[in-house]
Formats: C-alpha cells, sequence, structure tokens
C-alpha cells in the first residue's frame, strides 16, 4: 500500500504506457484478450488515481523525481535546483487526472462494441492508451520539458485517433488540421521554454517561479504560451480546427480529445498562475481571459445554431462551454489581488469555472457518445435526415435529453451547478457579463431542444423501422456518465468541497508547489 | 528499380551501414551516438535498399507487422528497465556500481569505455531496436503507399 | 569565426520563424505547409543550440574533450528531442497528406477541402 502511494504518480503514467506497447502484442490472442488487458490496466490505473487523491488531499502535494535516490528528494544534497524530471501533483493536478481517468474509462468500454469489425483494432487501443499517457503527464508534469515531451505525445495520439478512419476524407482531413494546429502550438511552447531556460538555467516549473523577474523576454515567452494554449484549448478566436477535429473523431475518441483540450486549459491555467503568479499584471490578465471567454461563449453558440451536422453543433457547443471555464476563472484572476473580493467571489468563480470543467467533460462526452450512437446506428450526422428514433433508441434518447439538460443548465443536472456559481460570482464583478452567459445557455438550450425534437421525436422515418438500440457495452459507457452527471447534480456541494476546492486553492496559493521543490534549496 | 551498378553497391554498402548504426547504438552512452541517431542510420539503410531496389522486392522480406512487433518489444523493454527500478524510483540506475555495466569511465580525454553507464546502455540498445524497426516501418509504408496504381511513378 | 556577432543565429533563427509563419498561413499546398512546420521546427532547433553556445566552447564530450570550456549540453539535449519528435510529426503529416490525396485527389488546401462553416 505505502508502495502504491509513493509510486502512483509514475505508476499512472507508466502502466498504460506499457499497456499501449503490449496491445499490438497481444492482439494475436484475440479481440477478447485484448479488451480484458485494457480494461484491467485502466481500471488499476484508475483505482492508483483514487489513491493518489486521497494523498493528496489529506497531507498535500506529491513529488516524484524520477531516478533519484528518493522520489521526494527533488534536491540532492549541494544542488541549488532541481537537476532531474520530476512529477509534482496537487490539488489541481489530481483534480485533471479524476476528470481525465472517468472519461477515458467510459470512453473504453463505449468504444469495446463500438469498434466490432473494424480493422485495426490493435492501433486504435494503443493510441488511446497513448492519449492517455499525454493527458496524465501533461497534469503531472512539474517540468516545462516534460510538459512540451507530454504535449506532443497527446497530439500525436490524438490526431491518429481523428484520422483512425482513413477511408473517409473528412477524417483525414479533421486530423490533419489537429496534428498542424498541434505541432505549431507545441513548438511556440517549446520557442517559450528556450526563452525561459536562456535566462534562469532551469527548466522545472517551480524553480522557474522561484527564480522569476518578469523582465520583456518573460512577457514574450508568456504570451507564446498563452497563445499557443489558447490555440490547443479552441478558444475563439483560435478556434478553427475544433468543429472538424471533433466531428470526425471516432465516438470513443471525441471524448478523449475534448479532454485533451481541458488538459491544455489546465497548462494553461498552471502558466499564469503558478509560473508567473505574483508578477503578472492580474487585473489586466485577467479581463484578457473574461473576454477570450466571452467571445467563445458567443460565438461558438452563435455558430452552432444554425448547423445540421449534430457532432458538429456538439463541437460548437463545447467551444461555447469552454468560454464559461474562462469566465469564472478569469473573474478569479482578475480580483486575485484584492483579498476582500476574492474572498467575497473571486474564490467562488474560480470554483465555478474549474468544476466546470469536470461537469462538462462528462456532459459532453456523453451527448457525442449519443451522436456517434446515432451516426452508427442510422448512417448520418445530418439531422434534417433523422426523425422519430426515440421510438428504437430509448436508452439513446434518455441520455441525450440528460446531456441537453446539463448542458443548458437546468436543475438538478450538474452543469447548473456550476453555471449558477458562475453567474452569481461575475454579477456581483460584471453584471453586463453574467447577463451574457445567461442569454448564451438559453441559445444553448433553445439548440439541443431542436435536434431533440428533429431528431427523436415525430413520425417515424420509414427508412428508420429497422433501427435498433446500440450495444450493451456503448449503453454501459454512456450510463456511467450519466450515473456522474446526476450524481454531480444533486451533490454539487460535495463535489465542489472534495475536489475543486483543493484545485482552486493551488492555483491561488502558489506558494506550497514552490516551496515542495524549492524548500530545502540553500 | 535502378540500374545493377546501384544495386551492386548499395547490397555491399548496406553492411557497413548497419554496422556503423549498431556501432553508434552500443556506444551511445560514452560517446555521441545513441539508440535514436543509430537507429535512424539502420533505417536510412533501409530507404537506400528500397530506391536500389523498388518496394515490391523489399516487401516480401521485409514486413510491417514484424517491424512492428520488434518496436514494440524494444518498447516494452525500456519500460520494463525503468520498473525495475521501483524499488528506489522510476528510472532508478539500479546498475550503478555492480559487475553488469557498471563501471565509471576515467576523466579527461580517452577511448570510450562500454562496459559503463548502468542502465543507459541496455536502454540505447532498447531505442535502437524501436527507432529501427519504428523508422523502417515508416519508409516502407510510405513506399508501399506511393507504389499505389493511383499515383503514377 | 570572430568576425560574426554572437547573436547572429538568433537573428536567423527568428527570421526562419517568421518565414515558416508566413508558409503555415498563407500557402495553400499542404506539402508546403508541412514543410512550412518543418521549417519552424529547425528555427527553434537553431535557436535552442545557439543558447547552450559560449564562445570558443568544445562539444560537451565527457571522454574526449580537449582542454577548454564546453558549451551547455541540455539545450543538446532538449534539441534533440525536438528531433526525434519533429521525425514522428512529420512522418504522421505526410501519411495525412497522402491520404488527403487519396480521398479527393488534390493537395490544394482550398479544393480538397470538405469540412466547411
Amino acid at each position: 500500500m505505502d508502495y502504491l502511494v509513493t509510486h502512483s504518480p509514475a505508476l499512472i503514467v507508466a502502466l498504460p504506457l506499457l499497456a499501449a506497447f503490449a496491445i499490438p502484442l497481444i492482439s494475436r490472442l484475440g479481440p477478447r484478450v485484448r479488451a480484458v488487458l485494457c480494461l484491467a490496466v485502466l481500471g488499476l490505473v484508475a483505482a492508483l488515481v483514487a489513491i493518489l487523491a486521497v494523498d493528496v488531499h489529506a497531507v498535500g502535494i506529491r513529488l516524484y523525481t524520477f531516478g533519484a535516490t528518493a522520489p521526494e528528494m527533488a534536491l540532492p544534497g549541494g544542488y541549488m535546483v532541481p537537476v532531474r524530471i520530476m512529477f509534482e501533483v496537487d490539488g489541481m493536478s489530481i483534480f485533471m487526472g479524476i476528470v481525465i481517468t472517468t472519461v477515458a474509462v467510459a470512453s473504453l468500454i463505449y468504444s469495446l462494441q463500438f469498434l466490432n469489425g473494424q480493422t485495426g483494432q490493435a492501433r486504435f487501443y494503443s493510441l488511446m492508451m497513448l492519449l492517455y499517457v499525454g493527458m496524465m503527464g501533461l497534469a503531472f508534469t512539474g517540468d516545462m520539458f516534460n510538459m512540451f515531451v507530454f504535449l506532443e505525445i497527446a497530439s500525436i495520439a490524438g490526431t491518429g485517433l481523428a484520422a483512425y478512419r482513413t477511408n473517409m476524407a473528412d477524417a483525414v482531413e479533421g486530423g490533419f488540421k489537429y496534428i498542424v494546429i498541434s505541432a505549431v502550438s507545441a513548438l511556440m511552447v517549446l520557442l517559450a521554454i528556450g526563452i525561459l531556460y536562456a535566462q534562469y538555467n532551469v527548466l522545472s516549473i517551480a524553480a522557474l517561479a522561484h527564480y522569476m523577474q518578469y523582465t520583456t523576454l518573460d512577457m514574450m515567452a508568456l504570451g507564446l504560451l498563452a497563445g499557443a494554449f489558447v490555440m490547443k484549448l479552441a478558444g475563439v478566436p483560435l478556434h478553427m480546427w475544433a468543429p472538424d477535429t471533433y466531428t470526425v473523431a471516432p465516438a470513443g475518441t471525441t471524448p478523449m480529445i475534448l479532454a485533451a483540450s481541458y488538459t491544455s486549459m489546465y497548462a494553461l491555467y498552471r502558466i499564469t498562475f503558478t509560473l508567473y503568479g505574483g508578477h503578472i499584471d492580474t487585473a489586466a490578465i485577467g479581463w484578457i481571459v473574461i473576454i477570450v471567454g466571452v467571445l467563445s461563449m458567443f460565438v461558438g453558440v452563435m455558430m452552432a445554431v444554425h448547423q445540421t451536422d449534430i457532432k458538429r453543433m456538439m463541437a460548437y457547443h463545447a467551444i461555447s462551454q469552454g468560454g464559461y471555464m474562462l469566465l469564472g476563472v478569469g473573474v478569479g484572476l482578475a480580483v486575485i489581488a484584492d483579498p476582500v473580493a476574492l474572498a467575497n467571489y473571486g474564490r467562488d468563480a474560480m470554483n465555478g469555472g474549474i468544476f466546470h470543467i469536470i461537469n462538462h467533460v462528462f456532459y459532453k462526452a456523453m451527448l457525442f457518445m449519443t451522436a456517434e450512437a446515432i451516426f452508427f446506428r442510422v448512417g448520418t450526422r445530418d439531422t434534417n435526415k433523422m426523425g422519430g428514433l426515440a421510438r428504437n433508441m430509448k436508452w439513446t434518447a434518455i441520455f441525450y435529453a440528460i446531456g441537453a439538460l446539463a448542458i443548458s443548465g437546468i436543475p438538478p443536472f450538474n452543469g447548473f451547478a456550476s453555471k449558477l456559481l458562475i453567474y452569481q460570482t461575475v454579477l456581483s464583478f460584471n453584471p453586463v457579463l453574467s447577463v451574457i452567459a445567461m442569454f448564451v445557455s438559453l441559445v444553448t438550450l433553445a439548440s439541443f431542444a431542436k435536434v431533440f425534437y428533429s431528431a427523436f421525436t415525430g413520425p417515424e422515418m420509414p427508412g428508420y423501422k429497422e433501427v435498433r438500440e446500440v450495444p450493451k457495452s456503448m449503453l454501459i459507457g454512456m450510463g456511467i456518465l450519466a450515473a456522474c452527471i446526476i450524481l454531480f447534480g444533486i451533490f454539487p456541494g460535495l463535489i465542489v468541497d472534495t475536489i475543486v476546492a483543493p484545485a482552486t486553492e493551488a492555483l491561488i496559493n502558489q506558494a506550497p508547489y514552490i516551496n515542495a521543490v524549492m524548500g530545502a534549496a540553500p | 528499380m535502378l540500374s545493377r551498378i546501384v544495386r551492386t553497391v548499395s547490397n555491399q554498402l548496406i553492411v557497413f551501414v548497419l554496422i556503423f548504426g549498431l556501432y553508434l547504438i552500443m556506444h551511445g552512452h560514452d560517446s555521441p551516438g545513441g539508440g535514436f541517431q543509430g537507429g535512424a542510420v539502420v533505417a536510412s539503410g533501409v530507404a537506400m535498399l528500397l530506391v536500389a531496389f523498388g518496394s515490391g522486392e523489399i516487401i516480401q522480406w521485409l514486413h510491417v507487422r514484424r517491424l512492428t512487433v520488434v518496436a514494440c518489444i524494444g518498447a516494452l523493454v525500456f519500460i520494463a528497465i525503468a520498473f525495475a527500478g521501483t524499488g528506489t524510483t522510476f528510472f532508478y540506475n539500479f546498475l550503478l556500481g555492480t559487475p553488469i555495466f557498471g563501471g565509471v569511465p576515467p576523466p579527461g580525454p580517452g577511448h570510450g569505455h562500454v562496459w559503463s553507464g548502468g542502465i543507459i546502455p541496455l536502454m540505447e540498445i532498447a531505442i535502437g531496436f524501436i527507432v529501427m524497426a519504428g523508422l523502417s516501418a515508416v519508409v516502407l509504408a510510405m513506399a508501399r503507399f506511393s507504389g499505389g496504381k493511383e499515383i503514377e511513378e | 569565426m570572430e568576425h560574426i556577432p554572437l547573436n547572429f543565429p538568433f537573428l536567423a533563427a527568428m527570421l526562419l520563424v517568421g518565414i515558416s509563419l508566413y508558409i503555415i498561413v498563407f500557402k495553400r499546398n499542404l506539402i508546403k505547409l508541412v514543410m512550412g512546420v518543418a521549417i519552424l521546427s529547425s528555427a527553434i532547433n537553431l535557436f535552442l543550440v545557439s543558447l547552450g553556445y559560449r564562445a570558443g566552447g568544445v562539444a560537451p564530450i565527457y571522454t574526449d574533450a580537449p582542454e577548454g570550456s564546453m558549451v551547455l549540453p541540455v539545450p543538446q539535449a532538449l534539441t534533440l528531442t525536438n528531433i526525434v519528435i519533429g521525425v514522428a510529426v512529420l512522418a504522421l503529416m505526410l501519411t495525412l497528406v497522402i491520404h488527403i490525396y487519396r480521398n479527393t485527389g488534390d493537395i490544394d488546401s482550398h479544393k480538397s477541402r470538405i469540412l466547411k462553416g
């Protein structure tokens, strides 16, 4: 048990990596063995994430230095700066870990029967594990260069998954857009890392934050990093790739790619709060984040309304919902220097923004899955060609309805909880922003209701009489997420207190993160 | 397929390319080189054979599937070595000081000291296999892609 | 070598970044776009290597170093990692371009485009 707690940060990343390379070999023994292996590895990793989460919330930041004589030994005797690659898991990292792991488990179960009869399944599961490794590494790493490497792993694996159906022209095109955007943004990140390394001679995030001077070069590096991560998280005006890539990716993987976008959002927060915290002009940067958020919210929803492709519509909504998260955290960042405002509404705004990440990933992942379930049975994503599907696909219709109500912020689903937090706190900050947020929510509801009526209700279409419900594993995958949505909607206070508040605290207060590494420095 | 001269020369040259690649892999830990560089050299040898003999002939005896297996085994060995260190930490160099690759090269100029570096030479060899097989598979797959009927030579 | 100013490599790297971004944004041929990404990657490699350079420094080879100060090895390690990743990314991009050509018969980004709006 002690062994597991100590080594869990490394094992969480290493076990799926091992599985990723074992899968092509194991696949020769048959698909059933492979499915068991995938499930076993992800199940074990999920248990490890749970153990690590309990440990981090109880004890504090967990450090893991690779290759050192002890995992906690960030600074070997006599060293002024950390020289080894390390993982540093705090409240925010483990929060992302929980989000990613839950989505990965649901996606894996969903994919098991979804892929039946398709070629190249071994590669599919390998890439899925690699994407998981990339995201978890990005969330856990305490090293700038390591962050770049995991970002690239996630990008390459994500591209492979988005372009998995290479016989479809649109899939390849979506994948190509994703890799171009990812490559450019990752190289921008590397350029910024070079600039930072040139000045401080360290790569560890904690050590960089410790020595940060905030010179002109640092501002340039911040601009590059922020631009790169906003591009990766599909914030307006750098969102063009998102609808294409989300639309064409096979269903089990769209949620994973969606989660990868929010892992980039985590990286953005890590950079602005931890690395540059205490130096930047928080009000100005906070307002920039708010403006990007409001633009994303508004443009995303306006583009979504007139889409006829169901997954494309959901992809634009994903951009729009990403705006809520940026809005919540941006308000927190704007008032972070003012203790009274921070205590009054800033902290709650950040809670809302971060809580919205987990809520949104869950319901949007489930919505993407329902959309692909329809595509799986009906063979089209065009909402105008669907109709009366609720008769034969009862569960899919129910899951879609749950997701649609959650995304529009209707109680008692989880979207309501986080959106209410955002509305209330933003109202105290700036009422206009709050009104915009509510308006966007209304349009979202209208847009999803329209699709529900056209796809699921109405007279039975003659061509779809033989349509059946999707296989069990797909229903279980969606069911896991639906259960989480309802659970989070009923007990929002519990979730906020247990996992969201530590994440917010980790962002607001950067000192523990730095001291965990640099505390022993002379 | 190119002319007889090219084929004969590349037939002889491939031996040297392979030896140079393996040399780079073996000496990755004590001199410039390493698994990736050596593997890339070997893969460039495969590319040379592809150009000289045409993809049809090479694909008959070098299968992408087999290369994938080699690459996967290399990756598994790499991670397994890293796992073997979890008695202390992941990636811990547990061979340092032991009779196997445990030596420390004398400081200052001198010829290389292969029997040193702990787990690093083993990992370099594993990486060498990954890159050798992986890059060869990429080159082969691309040759097969562009050798298709729909694309003119 | 003495009359070349030391910050010349940085200017060259920034020039290359500018060229590659121009290519990525404005060129319509997908192969050219891939080349743009390759140039961007090389530009950043040049930037990283020149970061670690010291005037008169020698290559940081432990067993074969002549007298004198070594250049910093860490940026070289970063460059090497970026080269490795760059190979993977370029191979993947070119594969996707081949697939796009097969599916649409064109590698002009305006003509082969299906996803719009």
